[in-house]
């Protein structure tokens, strides 16, 4: 059971991550919209390196007894 | 008028899709009378009915509870999900209709025994096998292994399966148990070289079947193969011409690889790497595509197995170490400019580390993204179960599959984004491994 909380913790931090790189790529994009190309290939990028550190503690909470 | 039309027919459609998976649903579970076919079956069921009180006695856990195999069990959305993600050696296409595998099986006292077909094993209901060939068994259309000396070689008919639930040290272990003249035997799963870490390990018995993942990736193997091979040919044939066909699909999406992904995070060296990329593009999108299809030719589970991405993962890792320079060496091993002290104590090491949590985050990142979307689609579907407890209730099914059938398909709609997402993310992500890698010293 502790393990589920862990992993759901986990998720909370990804979660805000993911939220404040698409909010911010929102706000480069009103401010840049010739930009929008870059913006959303760096976006997808950061995103998916965070989402990275969320599935290694998913991960380590199904290891962990 | 027109609107209003279209209107009724979306609403018909609606109504036809709740229906038909209402009927589904209440067919699957055993509201509507069994067929006749069924019968055959019974009756070998029969024969070994009176083991289960034994299988009390015999086995002694502290939590655990035998049931039968074919008794209705209580229906569970979690073991439903596993069930539907996992390998199987046998191809469910509907009902108790399966298409039939070959089985390749290695034993290490025993030697290889090659099936030519799963269907030897005379599965009636389930995908459960009625037959016992070289004590090789079929349960659920995965194949299982009596672990011991004293079963007959060759084709013989078994009784009942049953299960023991052990949920001793936190974790639940099912163990298959098949009755044979009077005895139970304990049923062996297949080797999985996980450690133990994901409830698999060593066992007495190696699996090389082509499964129905393997299946699936033959078929989309060839299937990629033929539809590449044709727009490529058609650059030699019709030179200099507009894309016509296939080509205008494929053309497109190698523009995009191209000078998306490979131009800007590998540089000017991006050539060499394209044959990769674009691979590793096409063979996930198609694997992830067809992954969505709920039927037949699709709903194997091939990019959210672990094995498979596992092996793409650890193709990118080969590629990126192998055309890795001295300069990303000297940044990893011994990064300059950086006190020894700290180069010992932290640099390297997480350096190292980093070498091989690139992969893996890879790796995990297509199989969670995949395995994720495919059980939340199999929850929602296991609403209707839920409302019409299991088959009993049509109305409560009808109030399912009214909730069901619309968060089914906007759950298929996400998934259709993240089959192109994720193949994309794993391309971009190689691609700038592989960039870092390769990239030249710039002096100030």
């Amino acid at each position: 059971m502790y393990t589920a909380i862990g992993a759901g913790l986990a998720i909370i931090g990804v979660g805000i991550g993911i939220g404040q790189i698409g909010g911010k790529a929102l706000e480069a994009i009103a401010r840049q919209p010739e930009a929008v190309g870059d913006i959303r290939a760096n976006m997808i990028l950061t995103a998916a390196l965070i989402e990275g550190a969320g599935l290694i503690a998913i991960v380590l909470s199904f290891f962990v007894k | 008028m027109v609107l209003r039309y279209n209107i009724f027919r979306l609403f018909l459609s609606f109504l036809l899709s709740i229906s038909a998976i209402t009927f589904l649903a209440a067919q699957e579970h055993g509201a509507t009378p069994a067929p006749a076919s069924n019968t055959e079956h019974h009756v070998v069921d029969s024969a070994g009915a009176n083991h289960s009180t034994e299988m009390h006695a015999d086995v002694d856990h502290n939590s655990a509870h035998a049931e039968g195999g074919h008794e209705e069990e209580p229906f569970s959305p979690g073991e439903t999900a596993l069930h539907h993600i996992a390998d199987a050696n046998s191809f469910h296409i509907f009902g108790d209709v399966y298409m039939p595998l070959p089985c390749f099986l290695y034993a290490p006292n025993f030697g290889w025994t090659i099936i030519s077909s799963t269907s030897k094993f005379d599965a009636h209901h389930h995908g459960t096998g009625t037959k016992a060939i070289d004590g090789y068994v079929m349960e659920h259309g995965e194949v299982k292994r009596v672990n011991d000396e004293s079963f007959p070689k060759g084709e013989v008919m078994i009784g009942e399966f049953s299960h023991v639930k052990d949920t001793t040290g936190g974790k639940e272990k099912v163990t298959s148990f098949i009755e044979y003249q009077g005895k139970t035997y304990q049923l062996d799963k297949k080797t999985t070289w996980d450690g133990g870490l994901m409830g698999g390990g060593t066992t007495s018995y190696y699996d090389f079947s082509i499964t129905k993942n393997v299946f699936t990736l033959l078929l989309t193997f060839f299937f990629l193969i033929f539809i590449l091979t044709k727009a490529a040919k058609a650059y030699a044939t019709r030179p200099n011409q507009a894309p016509r066909g296939i080509q205008g699909f494929i053309e497109p999406i190698y523009i995009f690889i191209r000078d998306e992904v490979a131009k800007p995070m590998i540089g000017p060296k991006y050539e060499k790497y394209m044959p990769y990329l674009l691979s590793a593009f096409f063979f996930i999108l198609g694997l992830n595509l067809i992954g969505q299809i709920p039927f037949f030719p699709g709903s194997a589970n091939v990019t959210g197995n672990i094995s498979i991405t596992i092996v793409l993962a650890i193709i990118t890792f080969i590629i990126v170490n192998l055309s890795g320079n001295k300069h990303y060496w000297e940044h990893t091993l011994w990064m300059p400019g950086v006190p020894s002290v700290l180069k010992i104590l932290i640099l390297t090491p997480v350096e190292i580390l980093g070498i091989f949590l690139k992969p893996f985050t890879l790796l995990l990142r297509l199989f969670a993204n995949i395995t994720a979307g495919h059980i939340v689609i199999i929850s929602f579907v296991s609403l209707i179960f839920i409302f019409g407890k299991a088959g009993e209730s049509i109305g409560g099914s009808t109030v399912g599959a009214v909730i069901s059938v619309p968060l089914t398909l906007f759950m298929l709609a996400i998934e259709l984004l993240v089959a192109f997402l994720q193949a994309f993310i794993f391309t971009m992500l190689s691609a700038s491994y592989i960039g870092a890698a390769i990239e030249e010293p710039h002096h100030h």
